[in-house]
């Protein structure tokens, strides 16, 4: 009868951390997939005004985006600027930029590039203007303007 | 040689690399989902003189330098633009101001066919029969999904003006009211039609891929935008 009687010391045992590699793991894949590297650092400052009939952007490889807004640096007054890339630009640029940006993808794809702006609150139209009259010049008629949801009447 | 026993990497500090790895990525992730109001420019070249438009099919609004509203003449608070686009939409109230709607019926679509039809054979590379031809076969389509509807005419337009020295913010809330107005028709006809909303049809269905093309033929966003100089 002594077969059930337990021997030896008694006390709970630790929980096993073999695994715990295997969880790390399983996370840091699915954070390796959702991460979309920033592509440029912004160079201007966007407050992104508010807006509620918002739709998603799809296919995010083929968004371009134009900043504009008041430069971070104060060095470059307080004038919003454009934003290409990674660099300031002028208006005049924006064309070739368009173009470069057409002819890197692919052929099929050329048809669904957005491009996407993203405009600080305060700026005034004017500037916006000039931008859009450039893209309809390059034939970049697909565009977006880049919000945040909310009302848009308390903007 | 006696065999030698291999020794084991020490997997410890895996899970610490790991660790390691979780961080950066954690850190350099960013969720947040791009959203944003689509438009489509109007293809570039001087816009060839338009005929004429009556009074009563433009819709004008104005934004000037101080963010101020003047819709048709009167100055409005941008609460009320939603409302006020929608009535331009719809006119129920028949006003004298606002585009007539002609109601749409199988047979006026099918007699215009015809006539177009009739045109078209004795001249059939004439682009502009082939794009009505284009507008009658969608109007068979919406009629197909959704009956009988009224349309405003194909020459009805908000005319959409702004100042170089309007903000930003109060264009794009111009734009968003009147997105709004065309997205709250759009899913009035969606629930009467289909049972569900507008917005939550799917593209990527055919049968919803349908029934948009369909929506979008009965209430067309008609928005055309200048800017005064």
């Amino acid at each position: 009868m002594s077969k059930f009687v337990k021997k030896g010391k008694k006390g709970t045992p630790g929980i096993s951390t073999a695994s715990l590699p295997d969880i790390i793991f399983m996370l840091l894949f699915f954070f390796m997939v959702v991460t979309v590297m920033r592509e440029d650092d912004p160079k201007v400052k966007v407050r992104k005004p508010n807006a509620t009939e918002t739709a998603k952007l799809e296919k995010k490889s083929l968004v371009d985006y134009i900043n504009v807004g008041p430069p971070n640096d104060k060095r470059y007054g307080t004038e919003p600027l454009i934003q290409l890339d990674d660099s300031f630009a002028e208006l005049s640029e924006i064309r070739q930029w368009i173009k470069d940006n057409r002819e890197r993808r692919d052929e099929a794809e050329q048809p669904a590039i957005t491009t996407s702006l993203k405009v600080d609150r305060e700026t005034k139209m004017g500037i916006v203007t000039d931008i859009k009259q450039e893209l309809r010049e390059a034939n970049a008629l697909k565009i977006n303007y880049s919000v945040n949801k909310g009302s848009s009447i308390e903007n | 040689m006696a065999r030698q026993n291999i020794q084991e990497v020490n997997a410890g500090s895996m899970a610490d690399i790991a660790f390691l790895l979780l961080i950066f990525f954690l850190v350099t992730t960013t969720m947040d989902q791009e959203v944003g109001i689509l438009r489509i420019l109007p293809p570039p070249g001087d816009i060839e003189e338009p005929a004429p438009i009556p009074e009563r099919n433009v819709y004008e609004v104005l934004v000037n330098a101080n963010d101020q509203l003047l819709v048709e003449g009167e100055p409005m608070d941008i609460s009320e633009l939603r409302s006020a686009a929608i009535l331009f939409y719809t006119n129920t109230t028949d006003d004298p101001d606002l585009p007539r709607l002609n109601l749409v019926t199988k047979e006026s679509v099918l007699l215009e066919m015809a006539n177009v039809n009739d045109l078209l054979s004795m001249n059939s590379s004439n682009s502009r029969l082939l794009q009505k031809k284009k507008v009658l076969e969608k109007k068979q389509h919406a009629l197909n999904l959704i009956g009988v509807y009224h349309e405003i005419p194909s020459n009805a337009v908000i005319s959409l003006t702004n100042d170089r020295s309007t903000s930003y913010k109060a264009y794009l809330a111009v734009q968003n009211e009147l997105s709004a107005a065309v997205n709250q028709l759009r899913d009035e006809v969606s629930m009467n039609s289909f049972g569900i909303p507008f917005k939550d049809l799917d593209q990527s269905i055919k049968e919803d891929r349908e029934r948009i093309r369909a929506i979008r033929t009965v209430i067309p966003q008609r928005i055309s935008e200048s800017v005064r100089q």
